[in-house]
This record gives C-alpha cells, sequence and structure tokens, in this order.
C-alpha cells in the first residue's frame, strides 16, 4: 500500500535525523567542532524533510513543493542579514517558528473536531497557547529590537492583573475545550486570546531585558514544537521541540542570574520603574575627562589592557575600529583582552558575534568570571558602550536597583576609561559611581569615532 | 492514557534531559550561534506541515498546512545559513597570521 517508502523507513530516516540533531548541538560545545554542528543538522534535516516527503498519506505534492520553494527563498535573506540585525533576525525567526506550529496546531483541530481525546487537546491548546503568544511576543521584541516600537518599558497601573487574566481566561477555555472538543465556535479564542497576551506580555520589557525575553521566547517556541509532537505523535519532534525548549530555559536562567533577577521579575517587573523610586538626590560629582591623545599615550604605556564592550558598541558601529585598536595595542606588544558580561547586548552572546566580525579572535573574547580575577591587575579597563554591567553599586550599595548583580569589576582595573557620548544615565537609569572615581578618565564623544582617533594617535607620529 | 503517551512522554521527558546537559556544556562564546541553530533544527516542525498540506484533507488544513511550510522552511534555510556565517567568523590567534 505504499508506493514509496514503508512508514517503517520512514522511521527509521526519522531516528538518524534526531541522532544528527543531538550531535549537531553536542559539537557547538567549542568554536573548533561547531562548523561540524551546523553540517549533521544539515544533513538532519533534509533527510527528514526527504523521508517525510515519501509519506505514503501525501496525495499532493503541489502545494508541498511550492510552499517549500518559497520558504526556502524567504529564508536566504533572513539568513544574510547585518551582524547587528542578528538579535531581531533571531526574534522573528522565533515568531516563524511559532506561526507554522499554530497553523498546524488550528488545521489538527478542525481535522479532529467534534471527537478528540482529552489527552490530545490537552497538548494540542497547549501547542496553540504557546505558539500564538510566542507568536506576537516575538514580533513584538523584534518591533522593540528593530527600534520600531519604542523600547522604553511602557507600565501602567494594574498592567501584570490585565495580562494575567488574559492568560488566565485562554487556560481556562482550554480546560473547557478538553471537556467539550466539539465547541467549535470557541476554538477562535483559544487562538486570539494569547495573541493579544504576547503583544501585552512584551509592553512593558525594556531592552536591557531582551536577552532574557528572547531567550524565553525561544523556550515556548521549543516547547510548542514539543506539544505539536504529542498530537502528530512525532517523536523526532517531540525531541526537537525539547532540545529547543531546554536550550531557551538554560539561557534564560544564565541570563536572568546575570541580572540577578527571577523569570517572574523580568517578565512582571518592567525594569524602568524600579529605578524611579532610588537615586532621585544626586549631589554634584566631578568627572575627569579626557582627550583622544591622553588616552592614547596612557593605553600605549600599558602592559595589559581589557576592553569592555557594550550594547553601545553595537549601535556605534564601533567593533571593526576597536578591532583597529585592538591591532595597534598588540603590535605595540600590549595583553588586550575583551571581558564579556553575559547579558551585554540584547541577546546571549551578542558581543563574541560583533567582535567575531570583526576578526577579534575569540581567545580574546573572556567570561565575567574568569576576566574579573585578571582585572585588579589590569592597567587600563577601556569601556565602551557599555554602563550597568560596570556599575560598581551592584556590589556597593544595596540601596541599588542592580544590588547583587554581577558586574564585571572594572574599578579595580589601575585606570578606568570610559567612551560614553554624555553623562546621562544609562538605559536603566541609574547613576554609575564609576565615572566619579579618581582612576576614572571619561571619554566623550561618538565610540567609533573616539576609537578611531585613538587609533590614529597610536599609529600617527607620536611614537613614545 | 495509551501506552503511545506513555512512550512519548517517557522521549519527551529524556530529550529534555538530553537538552540540558549538551546545552550546559555550550561555551557562553557560542550562544547567539547556538540560539540560530536550535531555531532551525526547531523548524524540523516542517514535516508536520508537509503531511498536512500534502494530505489535501479538507481547503482549510491544505491552506494552513501550505502557509505553515513556508513559515518553517524560511527558518530552515535562514537559520542554518546565518548560523555558518556567524561561525566562519570565530577565528583563533594560535595559527599567527603573517
Amino acid at each position: 500500500m505504499t508506493p514509496f517508502a514503508s512508514q517503517t523507513t520512514i522511521e527509521i530516516i526519522y531516528l538518524i535525523a534526531t541522532a544528527l540533531f543531538i550531535l549537531s548541538l553536542k559539537w557547538m560545545s567549542s568554536p573548533r567542532t561547531a562548523r561540524h554542528g551546523v553540517w549533521a543538522g544539515e544533513i538532519g534535516m533534509v533527510l527528514a524533510i526527504a523521508g517525510t516527503l515519501l509519506h505514503h498519506g501525501i496525495v499532493d505534492y503541489r502545494w508541498v513543493a511550492i510552499a517549500l520553494v518559497l520558504g526556502s527563498i524567504i529564508g536566504v535573506p533572513l539568513g544574510m542579514v547585518h551582524m547587528t540585525a542578528v538579535p531581531q533576525r533571531t526574534a522573528l525567526s522565533h515568531a516563524f517558528g511559532a506561526l507554522c506550529v499554530t497553523l498546524v496546531g488550528t488545521a489538527e483541530f478542525y481535522l479532529r473536531t467534534p471527537t478528540v481525546p482529552k489527552f490530545m487537546m490537552s497538548v494540542l491548546s497547549m501547542e496553540v497557547i504557546l505558539g500564538s503568544l510566542t507568536f506576537t511576543g516575538s514580533l513584538m521584541a523584534a518591533g522593540k529590537l528593530q527600534e520600531l516600537l519604542p523600547q522604553r518599558p511602557f507600565t501602567y497601573k494594574g498592567q501584570n492583573i490585565v495580562n494575567l487574566s488574559f492568560l488566565a481566561v485562554a487556560i481556562g477555555l482550554a480546560v473547557y475545550l478538553v471537556f467539550h472538543p466539539e465547541q467549535k465556535i470557541l476554538f477562535p479564542a483559544l487562538v486570539g486570546i494569547p495573541l493579544i497576551f504576547g503583544v501585552l506580555m512584551i509592553i512593558p520589557i525594556g531592552g536591557a531585558d531582551m536577552p532574557t525575553v528572547i531567550s524565553l521566547l525561544n523556550s515556548y517556541a521549543g516547547l510548542s514544537a514539543a506539544a505539536m509532537g504529542f498530537v502528530l505523535d512525532s517523536k523526532l519532534l517531540i525531541i526537537a521541540g525539547a532540545l529547543d525548549g531546554s536550550s531557551g530555559l538554560i539561557l534564560s536562567v544564565i541570563m536572568s542570574k546575570a541580572m540577578n533577577r527571577s523569570f517572574t521579575n523580568v517578565l512582571f517587573g518592567a525594569f524602568g520603574q524600579v529605578q524611579s523610586s532610588s537615586g532621585a538626590a544626586t549631589e554634584e560629582k566631578t568627572v575627569r575627562s579626557a582627550t583622544a591623545e591622553e588616552a592614547a599615550s596612557i593605553l600605549a604605556a600599558a602592559n595589559k589592557v581589557v576592553i569592555v564592550p557594550g550594547y553601545g558598541m553595537a549601535v556605534a558601529q564601533a567593533q571593526h575600529k576597536v578591532r583597529e585598536l585592538y591591532d595597534a595595542l598588540t603590535k605595540r606588544g600590549v595583553d588586550v583582552k575583551f571581558a564579556i558580561h553575559p547579558v551585554a547586548g540584547r541577546m546571549p552572546g551578542h558581543m563574541n558575534v560583533l567582535l567575531a566580525e570583526a576578526d577579534v579572535p575569540y581567545d580574546r573574547l573572556v567570561d565575567m568570571e574568569d576576566i574579573n580575577a585578571e582585572l585588579p591587575q589590569t592597567d587600563v579597563a577601556l569601556v565602551i558602550g557599555a554602563n550597568d554591567v560596570t556599575n560598581p553599586a551592584a556590589r556597593t550599595d544595596a540601596g541599588s536597583p542592580i544590588y547583587g548583580m554581577p558586574i564585571l569589576d572594572v574599578d579595580k582595573a589601575r585606570t578606568v576609561m570610559v567612551i560614553k557620548r554624555g553623562m546621562s544615565p544609562g538605559f536603566a537609569g541609574i547613576d554609575n559611581p564609576l565615572y566619579y572615581m579618581d582612576k576614572t578618565l571619561m571619554l566623550f564623544g561618538d565610540a567609533k569615532a573616539f576609537v578611531g582617533s585613538i587609533v590614529r594617535e597610536l599609529s600617527g607620529g607620536t611614537h613614545s | 492514557m495509551g501506552e503511545e503517551i506513555i512512550n512519548s512522554l517517557f522521549v519527551f521527558m529524556l530529550a529534555g534531559f538530553i537538552g540540558f546537559e549538551v546545552i550546559r556544556r555550550v561555551s557562553p562564546l557560542l550562544h547567539t550561534p547556538l540560539m540560530s541553530l536550535t531555531n532551525a533544527l526547531d523548524a524540523i516542525a516542517v514535516v508536520g506541515a508537509i503531511v498536512l498540506a500534502g494530505e489535501h484533507k479538507t481547503t482549510l488544513s491544505t491552506v494552513l498546512g501550505t502557509l505553515a511550510i513556508v513559515a518553517a522552511m524560511s527558518n530552515v534555510v535562514g537559520g542554518f545559513l546565518i548560523t555558518d556565517r556567524m561561525l566562519r567568523m570565530f577565528k583563533t590567534s594560535r595559527p599567527q597570521k603573517p
């Protein structure tokens, strides 16, 4: 009865694909083997799609073929975006993944109603709820990252209650449908309410919380795919979804630990609000500023320099100039390293990718724990576009909203230099005592232009 | 609950543990490519969409299935492409360039 391949053959192909997927993630453990990981994933994916096309139930290939080609065509530009646009691209792809799952879930419901077994209806509801809230939530996140929407958190009184009641209604509806799956008139609401919840969920989230939120949305996308695996009784999908779900979850845990906050605090806390109450009274404090020439001579005289990049470097597109600075200093025998805070940037690992793109060798990019041990022996810590992750108040000031957050201890270096546009507080609106320390020199200006002038000073006439 | 469901739950649980163990070992250096890779792998949901669109049971299911294939396939191609582009950029300083 099977024209192309038996069900067993297809299942074996899926088994091989599953093994390749696990290997693919395993090889991501090190930059040396990571590209093998991509190949393993690609082979697994091609096998799985080819195997599925042999499925005996498929009677009409026209739409499948058109859709596969169209999707691939759309995928190419999404794979070629500029590295600075990777966070919003990632959010967008979470949205696409969730859209696929939601559409399939919806179709499956209408194919199965009015008789849907209870367990089936439960996982189907979970698939559709997670899928649709991830769809709109990710679109919102992508919009904020692309700055189509304001990045500042938007909050109002009773916001959490409103949001949670949307979610509660959706869950209540799901429970009702589990017992009354013939009530198909209610199904559009099961999709629609989480769609609204997804939007509301992201409205209070500020740009600085994006690394956690993107990871969390990643996790939801994975879990909804796993739920779809239960609906379709596909072990391959269950496993791929579980892998993606746990990956997103681990990243969210790492991100929220790096901000010393819980998930609930990120989702319901709206960072912006907390600040406004504290640090209202700021007395006049003086800062020392320096020119590019002075900065260059201090850097040239140093033995060990640690550069601390932040989101500001990405905004100013300064990563290539920073690489030139790295080259110029390395050529003079200065030991240059980069300190990477887990939440620097707008998604996990954002800074690493930007610096790798600018050809900074990855063994120069050092994690927070390791670099903190080295900072007390560092001559110059150069902060470029980072703020809160260097704020010593997180260690010392119990009243600070970021108290307890693990930071890069740049204040322990012998000299600190901070490139900054002006004295306005950072994204979270918290004053940074680092700037008023005696050993700190403020370098006021655009990150790209300022680093460029330091490089010119270093390579130009004034050889010491 | 049937045996099938129990089997699937076991598979889900084991895959979750494997995921935790494997991903815990991923270097923080590669967290961004990790996310785009898991995104591409997650787009394996395309197999469900292919069956849905190809079985051609109702017009609704075919239309939704076709759209779902487009959405998932763009993640497959885009996800693998950008992951590989990112990973190609990670170079070490040890084998010194001239």
